[in-house]
């Protein structure tokens, strides 16, 4: 009789056991290919559809502010002088692209192995150390300047969002390239100044390259600029 | 007996992958050190039948307790971020081999 039960009893556990086994073989063979690796998928493909449509819609928005200013000016051919004001108006907000020479200063997150119980946040750029080389590039009389190819405005905003970093809305990851256009030399050597941000940089093993280019190109911002509530002041 | 071990172990793998359980991901690790106490007991038990010293309720006490210990061991692990589930690997690992050791000998004698 006991050792009739035990047959029973060990046939059961066995069974609870294949049970077991072919749950846990699901779950490490199908898992992978069924949900992460086809959502990944999924995300590539659906990424690479959101920038098209981006690209597409950039050059729309650069074909309709051109096609403005032919209907601002075509009314009369005489309005030359209009069309160079604004020009130059345009070149001052940051939305015609701009060449000359300048710097490319090139930021990368650290290669130094972290240390156990240390902050893996101090080895990473931050907003703040964008922030304060674009600062510096200002002061030094950088004319324009841009963080990955995003035009720096008078309103853009370097902001830390998660994992990455945000400048006129857009999300950029490192390495961070931040061009700025001026004098290659005096850009150079303000950053490169002592106790200045680059070496404040270094200290924590960020990446940094400088170069100096005598000819560069700074896209102009492609986005819109809306005033909801200012307004201009001047009584006309 | 252990025909009957091969036989329910083949009919439980049947019914799961038959059947649409699936547990998350998560507890995959949990899952894993379950099964190896699971292994471990299986094997005990046919050990105990063949040295004629099985007893039921040891068996299936052992079977449920040990399954469900490894696992919570294995999750205090993670939260106390001690690999403890390593110990359970280890513990039951061994065991394994002690009993197939144990039963490839009555086997041979036979």
């Amino acid at each position: 009789m006991k050792v009739k039960s035990g047959y029973f009893t060990i046939a059961l556990v066995s069974i609870i056991l294949g049970l077991m086994l072919a749950v846990q073989y699901k779950v490490t063979e199908g898992n992978p290919n069924d949900s992460s690796a086809r959502r990944m998928q999924e995300l590539v493909v659906e990424l690479k559809h959101t920038k098209e449509e981006r690209d597409n819609l950039k050059s729309e928005v650069d074909e309709l502010r051109l096609s403005l200013d032919k209907a601002i000016v075509g009314q009369s051919q005489s309005n030359e002088a209009l069309l160079t004001e604004l020009d130059k108006a345009r070149q001052a907000a940051g939305l015609e692209a701009v060449k000359g020479p300048g710097v490319i200063v090139t930021l990368n997150d650290s290669t130094r192995t972290l240390q156990p119980g240390e902050d893996p946040n101090l080895y990473l750029i931050h907003d703040e150390d964008i922030l304060k080389v674009v600062n510096e590039l200002k002061a030094a009389g950088a004319e324009a300047i841009a963080v990955n190819e995003q035009r720096i405005l008078a309103t853009s905003e370097i902001r830390c969002a998660g994992p990455t970093i945000q400048v006129n809305g857009n999300r950029i990851a490192p390495p961070f390239t931040i061009t700025g256009i001026g004098d290659p030399v005096y850009l150079e050597n303000s950053l490169r100044i002592k106790g200045g941000v680059l070496e404040n940089l270094n200290f924590w093993g960020i990446q940094i390259k400088v170069e100096q280019a005598n000819e560069l190109t700074i896209p102009g911002y492609h986005g819109t600029i809306r005033f909801k509530y200012a307004s201009t002041a001047k009584e006309r | 007996m252990w025909v009957y071990a091969l036989l329910g172990v083949l009919i439980g793998v049947i019914i799961g992958l038959k059947s649409p359980l699936v547990i998350p991901a998560i507890y995959a690790k949990y899952m894993s050190v379950a099964i190896l106490a699971a292994l471990d007991s299986v094997f005990g038990g046919l050990r105990g039948a063949m040295e004629e010293s099985f007893d039921n309720q040891v068996f299936i006490t052992g079977f449920f307790s040990n399954a469900l210990l490894a696992a919570l061991l294995a999750y205090l692990g993670d939260r106390l971020g001690v690999e403890l589930y390593m110990a359970a690997i280890v513990a039951f690992g061994v065991r394994i081999f002690q009993n197939l050791a144990i039963i490839r000998r009555y086997l041979l004698k036979k």
